[in-house]
């Protein structure tokens, strides 16, 4: 009796316990994105279940898809066209909505632009301070995240009964988008705020690799002198069949459009070959690419801070040694 | 009609920071107003010059010299100040949430239409006192603007996304973060300086809002980040190549 008593007990202990983790996709109503994939990484290492929400009028297909993903037990699908540009207030509805029913102790979101404007807002509602950025899962409570433009790293411990984490995707592999079978059933329903429309939107087109997910990621500064001149990127680009990044400066003198810009407050990038051509090396740049895992720098100012983290520094004119380089690989 | 303006005094962004166990060292390191709140006080003095605000507060959280950034504010045109004084490190100590919450109960005194912060402080890195705060006032909210027009009891905001741009409308009153991109602040000239100097600053405690300031996250350490292999530097295009294909295996 009491044998038994004791064992009800520590069996309601553990599942109060028990983790959960919901991570809230990312699409571009087709496939996840790799983010995503990475976010599912990071949920399975804090352990537990894992349920995966996709948003928006091609959720039922995508959730469909999201089953497969390896590590995920289960999904959930909102179809819905209100979700379709993540306004933050109608997710936050849903997220709050889907946290009441599930209780989850983890709510998981790929960092991005979309999800630092949502997740805060959660935050908000549920009370509870969000963690930005994580680059590690040191256990279910505690992470690292980079500070100071990347120049600190600080491993935080949240008090908070709810972790609401972006996840920084070059910090964890790509879960394996097959081998899961993961149960798929609706979200639950929630309320329209309607305080914020969606009026358009303009979308730079591209037949190259998505710059946060590219193997090789070739870079220009205020050193390429124009946009035309960028083109040689783009040929250099082709050939390793990579994505073109910028610094600010090259972003702000109009050559090339913001979202190529790599750095603290643009895309955190981290390929296997990351080629600087006329980039000096500025702290907020570096915190954009120093995760690389080779760095080359091809600069004709010997002194440039970049050649300070590059593998391999060349240095000289890139008017000839990007088209030389071209040529020869 | 009535713009607020947070703004941190921050490390200033060209300093390279030194890394101590507990936190960054920030004795004797120069200190400047964080760049994204430079420029959300430009779009606020910008939304007066058109005659669409009337007026302008900034307000600071934090030690001291944080009226140093306010006066910075007024120098530029902000019409007067508030500071809200505390001794935690506003790096890590006082935390997104515990602001939000303070100028929650300072948007509710001032009854402001309109809230624009930085999109993010290069200190903390976190991007989230804007949406927190919109959150917590159930206004709406746009992050990341690059371009902001009031149009009655709405805003037209076109945002910064991933992929490009998106314009969005957003009813009034809200939040906006300012991105980069949104205008190129002004300098603040000297006769300026000398006038913000007798603009109004009000001081009031951080702990006279009855409000939680506990940070929810704890700083166990804070390391540097793991250093990089020192490099080579190589001849010619060709040494480039061979380094790639034989010794890094990148192509």
């Amino acid at each position: 009796m009491l044998a038994r008593q004791i064992q009800r007990r520590v069996a309601t202990f553990a599942s109060s316990r028990s983790l959960s983790t919901l991570v809230v996709a990312e699409h571009n109503q087709k496939d996840v994105t790799g983010g995503t994939l990475s976010a599912v990484t990071a949920a399975t290492k804090i352990g537990g279940d894992v349920t995966v929400l996709v948003l928006g009028s091609q959720a039922a297909g995508i959730a469909d898809q999201a089953a497969k993903i390896a590590g995920v037990s289960s999904v959930l699908h909102a179809a819905d066209a209100k979700y379709d540009h993540l306004i933050a207030e109608e997710v936050t509805e849903l997220l709050v909505a889907a946290q009441k029913e599930k209780n989850f102790t983890h709510i998981l979101a790929p960092s991005s632009n979309a999800s630092k404007n949502y997740l805060p807002r959660v935050g908000a509602k549920l009370d509870v301070a969000p963690i930005s950025d994580i680059l590690a899962v040191a256990d279910k409570d505690t992470f690292l995240r980079p500070t100071y433009a990347g120049n600190a790293i600080a491993q935080i411990k949240s008090k908070d009964a709810v972790k609401l984490i972006t996840v920084r995707p070059t910090g964890f592999e790509k879960a394996a988008t097959e081998g899961g079978s993961a149960s798929v059933s609706p979200a639950p329903e929630a309320a329209t705020v309607g305080k914020t429309q969606f009026v358009s939107e303009e979308v730079s087109k591209s037949d190259r690799p998505d710059l946060t997910s590219a193997r090789v990621v070739v870079s220009g500064g205020r050193g390429l002198k124009s946009g035309e001149n960028f083109e040689m990127l783009y040929k250099l680009a082709d050939k390793l069949n990579g994505a073109v990044g910028a610094s600010r400066a090259a972003v702000d003198a109009g050559y090339v459009p913001n979202e190529l810009q790599v750095g603290q407050t643009g895309k955190v990038v981290a390929p296997e070959l990351y080629i600087a051509a006329g980039i000096s090396g500025a702290i907020q740049h570096l915190a954009g690419m120093k995760d690389s895992k080779t760095i080359v720098a091809i600069n004709k100012d010997e002194e440039a801070p970049i050649f300070q983290v590059s593998d391999y520094g060349l240095v000289a004119d890139l008017f000839t040694a990007v088209p030389e380089l071209t040529e020869k690989i | 009609m009535k713009v607020l303006v947070p703004v941190k005094r921050v490390v200033d962004y060209a300093v390279k920071v030194r890394v101590a166990p507990k936190g960054v060292e920030l004795n004797n390191v120069k200190m400047s107003m964080n760049p994204f709140c430079e420029i959300a006080v430009e779009e606020a003095i910008r939304l007066k010059e058109k005659k669409v605000a009337s007026e302008i507060i900034a307000v600071s959280i934090g030690p001291k010299q944080a009226q140093e950034t306010i006066r910075t504010a007024l120098a530029m045109g902000a019409d007067r100040g508030i500071h809200i004084e505390t001794d935690l490190r506003t790096d890590q100590e006082l935390q997104p949430l515990a602001v939000a919450k303070i100028l929650k109960a300072l948007v509710e005194k001032e009854s402001p239409n309109l809230v624009i912060t930085g999109k993010q402080s290069i200190d903390a890195d976190a991007a989230q006192t804007g949406p927190l705060l919109a959150g917590l006032l159930d206004w709406s909210q746009a992050t990341f603007a690059s371009n902001v027009a009031v149009e009655g009891e709405s805003l037209t905001v076109t945002r910064e996304t991933d992929s490009g741009v998106e314009t969005l409308k957003v009813a009034l009153p809200a939040v906006v973060t300012a991105d980069l991109r949104l205008n190129e602040p002004r300098y603040a000239t000297l006769p300026n300086i000398m006038k913000a100097k007798k603009k109004k600053i009000d001081v009031l405690a951080a702990d006279s809002f009855g409000i939680d300031l506990t940070p929810r996250i704890e700083y166990i350490e804070v390391k540097e980040p793991a250093a990089r292999k020192a490099g080579i530097k190589v001849a010619d295009v060709d040494q480039l190549v061979d380094k790639l294909k034989n010794e890094a295996g990148v192509i």
